[in-house]
């Protein structure tokens, strides 16, 4: 078992205190068949050696959207070597919540901090929508754990709220229920997430997307390899069976090469 | 927020998304910090593949630092380049930009930079 990244500092009141949902995308892609399927698309020893580096070499960009008290991102960020068999990876957040960014960072660096042997690179935290303020083409691994809860309405973007040094209770909720109100079939913000994926992944670009069972995960998988045929979704881990359904599960997304076809 | 960071970020408006001119955003009054990191040239090497070292080139200029070379420098140049290896880890690894903003050279839309943290929320009639 890995170390957890501590997350003592982070202010619960007003970002998403690492659950369930959380230690599920820390159990999953430390496991081996993720580390095995990650270590084969982004590590460096697996190239040839030489002094260009391959395109496996090249440091792949790890991108979390909403990474909250960024216990997810840290992880990735402080056991990199262990988890994508290079320490060469840059991690970056996006949250609607600034003060998600902000606990991201220190959590982040404390994570690093505490693992030097094996730790990659983190950039930062900024924040915004989704994948809006990103490149095209440039996130290799994309981990999202979104606002999956089915609620009558989706809170509205917190533009201005984290202005403020000092937030309201009633604007600390706001910003706690963007953290976990999905909307219809608590899939609103995953949807679009889904949509911006192929523009937003790079060639050998890969997400894992956490789902619980009132999202249809199935309906999801099968709406993605509806991309088209290099598309791929698998189910890669679980958590919390009840009546013979997983209540939340992570589903890897990614592309193979077709025959007689590029990866596009 | 790191120089590196800037080079995978645009406009987080939509319709500025295909045009060239949104990448990459352009510092006004930025604020730069220095942190101390450790040297490391063999994530270096593995960075710049991935890097656009054109809008590198427009990021350092605008910062202020001394002009990059036009062509990015080989793996095998930078490994054996102190000098570069140094200056681009100062560039892109160390340098912070703290406060100021981020210009759309599109839509003109400024982003705040706020203790060291980009805002890419766009108000409702950019959305």
């Amino acid at each position: 078992m890995l170390p957890t990244p501590d997350t003592s500092h982070v202010p619960y009141a007003r970002v998403y205190e690492p659950a369930e949902d959380s230690f599920l995308l820390l159990d999953t892609l430390s496991a081996l068949s993720e580390t095995a399927f990650l270590a084969s698309r982004f590590s460096s020893s697996t190239s040839s050696s030489g002094a260009t580096p391959s395109a496996t070499a090249t440091a792949p960009l790890i991108l979390e959207v909403g990474p909250g008290s960024g216990v997810v991102l840290a992880f990735l960020t402080a056991h990199a070597s262990t988890i994508f068999g290079t320490r060469d990876i840059l991690t970056l957040g996006v949250d609607v919540n600034r003060f998600a960014c902000a606990a991201t960072g220190v959590t982040a660096s404390k994570a690093v901090e505490e693992s030097p042997a094996t730790a990659g690179k983190f950039l930062g935290a900024v924040q915004g929508d989704l994948v809006g303020p990103v490149r095209k083409g440039t996130v290799d691994v994309l981990v999202f754990n979104p606002p999956y809860v089915p609620t009558e309405e989706l809170p509205a973007p917190p533009v201005g709220i984290a202005e403020k040094a000092k937030t309201t209770f009633e604007e600390d909720s706001h910003l706690l229920a963007l953290s976990y109100a999905g909307g219809r079939d608590g899939m609103e913000t995953t949807d679009r997430l889904i949509e911006a994926l192929p523009e937003a992944l790079s060639e050998r670009g890969c997400a894992y997307l956490l789902l619980c069972a009132q999202n249809w995960p199935e309906q999801v998988k099968e709406r993605i390899l509806g991309f088209g045929p290099q598309w791929r979704a698998e189910t890669v881990g679980t958590s919390g069976k009840q009546a013979g359904w997983e209540k939340l599960q992570i589903v890897r997304i990614w592309r193979e090469p077709v025959e007689g076809g590029t990866v596009a | 927020m790191k120089v590196l960071t800037l080079n995978f970020l645009t406009c987080a408006v939509k319709a500025c998304k295909s045009s060239s001119d949104s990448f990459p955003l352009h510092p006004k009054e930025a604020e730069l910090a220095k942190d101390d990191v450790e040297i490391n040239p063999q994530l270096l090497v593995n960075v710049l593949p991935r890097i656009d070292w054109a809008a590198l080139r427009t990021t350092s200029t605008e910062l202020g630092f001394p002009a990059l070379p036009e062509q990015p420098p080989t793996a095998e140049e930078l490994e054996a380049d102190e000098k570069m290896l140094q200056e681009l880890h100062s560039l892109l690894m160390e340098t912070q930009i703290m406060e100021g903003k981020l210009v759309c050279g599109h839509c003109g839309h400024e982003y705040a930079i706020r203790e060291g943290i980009a805002n890419f929320l766009l108000p409702s009639h950019l959305v």
